[in-house]
């Protein structure tokens, strides 16, 4: 099936089972089927410890993801210079928006490594504060760039002049 | 041109022009010009003065230049004083005196004065009740005088000479009648003819070598009556027409005769005719050749309005005035495409074109460019003018402003917008407000009117009791939108207009917080008066209030006199009240609707430039709280004398002087920065709304400015100066100078900076501080007049428009310009060179690609299924 998928759809018939074989035919010597079951809970606690491991391992590094590329951007955002322009502006909000779905997708992320014995919080914990660290990034860098408003130019701006009280006309007399 | 000769004169005088007249042809002829006491020679050929003749008699006035036909003898005959008549004989050729008599008259002369023949003057005496008849035969001066009423019968009131005719013929006014009069030696006069009631005679103009022949113009109902007659036989009459002529148009003013050959050798005349309203007609053949408004060379005010707002539902023939023109427009259209219309055709199509174009429309377009300009001129007619290509849409000749109707010169003074219809009374027409004077002098009576300003029809119009010293439109607006207006009379009395209850109580409810400010340009004072509760004189009278006097300056009559006072315009936007420097520093405007501009100069230096050495010649700048009359800044410039030409906008003032150290012309900027505010600088408390910034600002709060200030060489002399005036104010200003050259020259605001400095840092730079240089860049460029000249510059109006980005520009002197700028370019609209077309086609083929695209992947994925 895996091969025809790429050249073309066959159809095929499996005309012996493999099932059925083992019943048919005598186990060869030297082999005992009941070996594997009576092995079973060794294996299997040894298996499951395994499991866990990798489980834990693996969570831990993905929650390191962000790290590298946290470095990443703070490579791109330096080669972008302290000028908007296109790229500045593409960068930095590529900047705050990946920790941003990131962080949103927190849960997801950390679903394959579900596990009553596997302690996802920590790389949960530094996942997320690796991601804001990214987007504290972004806004540094926004800010950088001028875009936020942190300066009381910002909020006055388009202040309108105040009402004036008293009002005085007048002028050179008409003559 | 050829040349220009510029004749100074000391006083205001009457001045005459006399051409010598030469029998070589192409000869350098003399103009003799003669003003005052002086007589000069230019020659004709290159303008250079040849020679100058300033007579040594007191008060000497020239009366005539007499050529004497024979030799280069030139008399020049002078009244000096009032009963003196001097005669000098100059050589034509070199000015000197030949010999001079001189003459007492008895009875004194009213100086009035016409040639009856080569050797004899009338003139008129003192009481114009009778005239001498001086003879000047050589040297000697003989006199007779006559009474009048020898010789004319029931004569009643005084007489004018009219400089009308020559063979001995004197034409004479009494009030109502002109005579004619025939000269009989030296004793006596004659009447011959007589005209009753004429509305205007022309000058004689000489037809054959005896016979000259004049125009008499006499209003018969509507029509006038146009009677040309031959002064050698005054019973005929060679022309008596009558004419048709637009009511609207007043009475005639006067005639000018012109006459043509016709094919049969006989004489045909045509006229010139001024009327009231300053328009000018040729009148030939019993009918208007052709008319021309010439009142619109004097404008004495101007302002803006609306056009109607398109309504839907106007069918094609009502636009079109009927089908059947319509028709014929199209049929035009449809000729001129195939290519079959004649040149005559093609001009209608082409004028068709242009009325029904964008711009012609009589509606009111979606970025305000198309709008009524509404001129008022000196002789009272208040025109529209479309802006689309100076048409005029509606013109009325205003009854109480028209000397013939009242019987007084009147005069016009201003025109202001009196209702725009907002909500409530969306329905009416906006209206204007014309005020002016019948009379000559201030005290003399107001007259306002109020006209429709889509139609021009009259609404209202009113008889004041007072007089019109000032008039102070208010920002307060009544019940039906119509706008609230203050005219202060010679007495320093305030009267309320419109006259009507509510008016009065809005008006009472802000009394205490209105004011006004009067420049007394005699008194050498500015003064400020508040609003008291009713008149002292006229109780009754609820719409009247009596003022008291708050403040007053008072300046040094032997230092300074005040030579210009300027204010913002009332009806200016200023979008916001901080200043944003390049390192996010916030500067607050100064912004406030009673700053008063004053410039002083010293009284020696009133004159000319060069007339005052520049140790004595100072010029100083105030600015003015006119609520308080608080100086908020006075700055002296040294050596700077007049003209002052100033404009006052937002937080600054521009002003344009002489600086007489440097021998240049130069221009000064003050901005005026509020330092009371300056502390509202917390991100925190702003972000929250913790801030006095939008609190409302009293003048009798303690001001607290900061001043920067500059100034620039400029090449030009001024004749106005504006600034550009836009819907929000977010635009940046551009300066409108009228130059000498009569050029409108648009300079960017940013070149009059005070913050400018010789080396900008980069931060300032990034701002857009340009390097300071000591005069101001010319850029040919900038003329937004291009290559046109205004003829006789007087003023400058800018409108805004309702794109935020454009500014219109009316220019007005003799000629009229009118033109859209926009000083930071159309930043918020495309440019007329927007290709629609492709982008609509880009849209279009970006649609189909997509759906073709579309329908052949769901095709390709319906084969791979099927395969």
């Amino acid at each position: 099936m895996e091969k025809g998928k790429g050249l073309a759809r066959r159809w095929a018939v499996e005309l012996h089972d493999a099932s059925s074989s083992s019943s048919s035919f005598p186990d060869p010597p030297g082999f005992t089927r009941s070996a594997p079951e009576a092995d079973d809970a060794a294996t299997a606690r040894q298996r499951k410890d395994s499991e866990v491991a990798w489980k834990g391992q693996k969570a831990w590094e993905v929650a390191q993801a962000p790290f590298k590329n946290l470095m990443m951007m703070g490579f791109m955002m330096w080669m972008a210079g302290s000028t908007v322009h296109l790229f500045s502006i593409g960068i930095v909000f590529s900047a705050l928006f990946q920790p941003f779905n990131a962080l949103r997708s927190v849960g997801k992320v950390f679903e394959p490594f579900k596990d009553p014995r596997v302690d996802t919080l920590a790389p949960k914990l530094l996942f997320i504060a690796l991601n804001l660290a990214a987007m504290g990034l972004g806004v540094w860098k926004l800010n950088t760039l001028g875009l936020l408003p942190t300066n009381a130019s910002d909020w006055v701006s388009s202040l309108s002049p105040a009402r004036e009280v008293e009002y005085s006309g007048g002028g050179i007399p008409l003559i | 041109m050829i040349w220009e000769t510029n004749i100074q004169t000391s006083t205001a005088s009457k001045s005459l022009l006399h051409v010598l007249s030469s029998n070589k042809v192409a000869k350098d002829n003399l103009v003799l010009v003669s003003t005052g006491r002086s007589i000069y020679a230019v020659s004709s050929i290159d303008g250079v003065i040849s020679w100058r003749k300033d007579f040594t008699l007191d008060d000497l006035e020239i009366k005539q230049v007499i050529q004497s036909p024979e030799n280069d003898i030139v008399s020049v005959v002078g009244v000096a004083g009032s009963s003196k008549l001097a005669l000098y004989q100059l050589n034509a050729k070199s000015g000197e005196i030949v010999k001079d008599a001189q003459e007492s008259l008895p009875g004194g002369l009213c100086g009035e004065t016409v040639l009856g023949s080569h050797d004899v003057l009338i003139a008129l005496d003192q009481t114009r009740s009778a005239i001498f008849v001086i003879e000047f035969k050589g040297l000697s001066l003989s006199y007779n005088k006559v009474r009048v009423s020898n010789f004319v019968q029931d004569l009643s009131g005084t007489v004018k000479l009219l400089p009308l005719m020559s063979n001995g013929i004197i034409a004479l006014q009494s009030s109502c009648t002109v005579y004619l009069l025939k000269l009989k030696g030296m004793d006596g006069l004659e009447v011959i003819h007589s005209f009753d009631r004429p509305a205007a005679v022309s000058d004689a103009l000489a037809i054959t070598e005896k016979d000259e022949a004049f125009a008499v113009v006499q209003h018969v109902g509507s029509q006038i009556e146009f009677i040309v007659k031959v002064t050698s036989d005054l019973s005929n009459e060679v022309i008596r027409e009558k004419v048709d002529i637009d009511q609207h148009r007043g009475s005639v003013q006067k005639v000018f005769l012109n006459n043509y050959v016709r094919t049969d050798k006989s004489h045909g005349f045509r006229a010139l005719i001024v009327m009231e309203d300053h328009s000018i007609l040729l009148v030939q053949q019993g009918a208007v050749v052709w008319s021309r408004e010439d009142g619109l060379a004097s404008i004495v005010d101007v302002m803006a309005s609306e056009l109607p707002v398109e309504k839907e539902g106007v069918s094609v023939a009502n636009v079109e005035h009927n089908l059947f023109e319509w028709l014929k427009g199209h049929m035009l259209k449809l000729k001129g495409t195939l290519m079959l219309a004649s040149a005559d055709e093609l001009a209608a199509i082409q004028s068709l074109r242009l009325r029904s174009s964008e711009k012609n429309k009589m509606t009111r377009d979606h970025n305000g460019f198309r709008k009524l300009l509404i001129i008022l001129t000196k002789a009272g007619k208040v025109m529209a003018l479309h802006t689309g290509d100076g048409r005029i849409i509606w013109s009325n000749f205003l009854p109480f402003l028209r000397a013939s109707k009242s019987g007084e010169i009147s005069s016009a003074l201003r025109i202001y917008q009196w209702q725009v219809p907002h909500h409530r009374v969306m329905r009416e027409n906006p209206s204007i407000l014309v005020v002016g004077r019948s009379g000559g002098d201030s005290v003399s009576p107001g007259v306002l009117s109020i006209l429709d300003s889509y139609s021009g029809e009259e609404l209202n119009s009113q008889r004041f009791d007072h007089s019109v010293a000032q008039i102070i439109p208010l920002i307060l607006k009544d019940s039906s939108e119509q706008r609230l207006h203050l005219i202060v009379d010679s007495n320093s009395l305030a009267h309320l207009y419109p006259r009507s209850p509510d008016a009065l109580k809005s008006f009472i409810h802000e009394r205490s917080n209105l004011y006004f400010y009067s420049v007394d340009i005699q008194e050498n004072a500015i003064r400020g008066y508040s609003l008291q509760k009713s008149c002292d004189l006229n109780l009754e009278d609820e719409y009247c209030f009596s003022t008291k006097e708050l403040w007053s300056i008072v300046f040094p009559s032997d230092a300074e006199r005040i030579a210009i006072s300027e204010t913002r315009k009332l009806n200016e936007v200023v979008h916001t009240q901080a200043k944003i420097s390049a390192d996010q520093d916030v500067m607050y405007k100064y912004v406030s609707k009673n700053l008063v501009f004053v410039a002083t100069v010293s009284p020696k230096a009133a004159g000319e430039i060069g007339s005052a050495a520049p140790e004595e010649a100072s010029l100083v700048a105030y600015l003015i709280d006119a609520v308080t009359g608080r100086i908020l800044h006075r700055v002296t410039h040294h050596g700077a004398q007049g003209p002052v030409h100033a404009v006052v906008s937002e937080n600054w003032v521009v002003y344009h002087y002489f600086n007489l150290r440097a021998h240049r012309f130069e221009i000064a900027v003050i901005e005026i920065y509020d330092q009371s505010r300056a502390d509202n600088k917390d991100v925190m408390k702003l972000i929250l709304g913790k801030h006095n910034l939008s609190a409302p600002i009293t003048s009798y709060s303690r001001p607290d400015v900061t001043v920067k200030s500059q100034s620039y060489f400029f090449t030009h002399s001024v004749k106005a100066m504006a600034v550009t005036q836009t819907a929000k104010g977010i635009t940046s200003k551009q300066l409108l100078i009228g130059t000498i050259g009569d050029q409108v020259l648009a300079l960017d605001k940013r070149f009059l900076d005070p913050r400018r400095s010789l080396n900008p840092t980069q931060q300032e730079k990034e701002e857009g501080i340009i390097p300071l240089t000591d005069s101001l860049p010319i850029i040919p460029q900038s003329y937004v007049t291009h290559s046109l000249q205004v003829e006789a510059l007087r003023g400058i109006v800018a409108i805004p428009a309702k794109l935020e980005s454009t500014t219109l520009v009316f220019t007005y002197g003799v000629d009229l310009f009118y033109t859209r700028l926009a000083p930071s370019r159309t930043y918020d609209s495309l440019t007329d060179e927007f290709s629609y077309a492709l982008l609509l086609i880009t849209i279009a083929a970006l649609v189909a690609a997509l759906v073709v695209t579309w329908v052949w992947s769901e095709k390709k994925e319906l084969r791979d299924k099927w395969r």
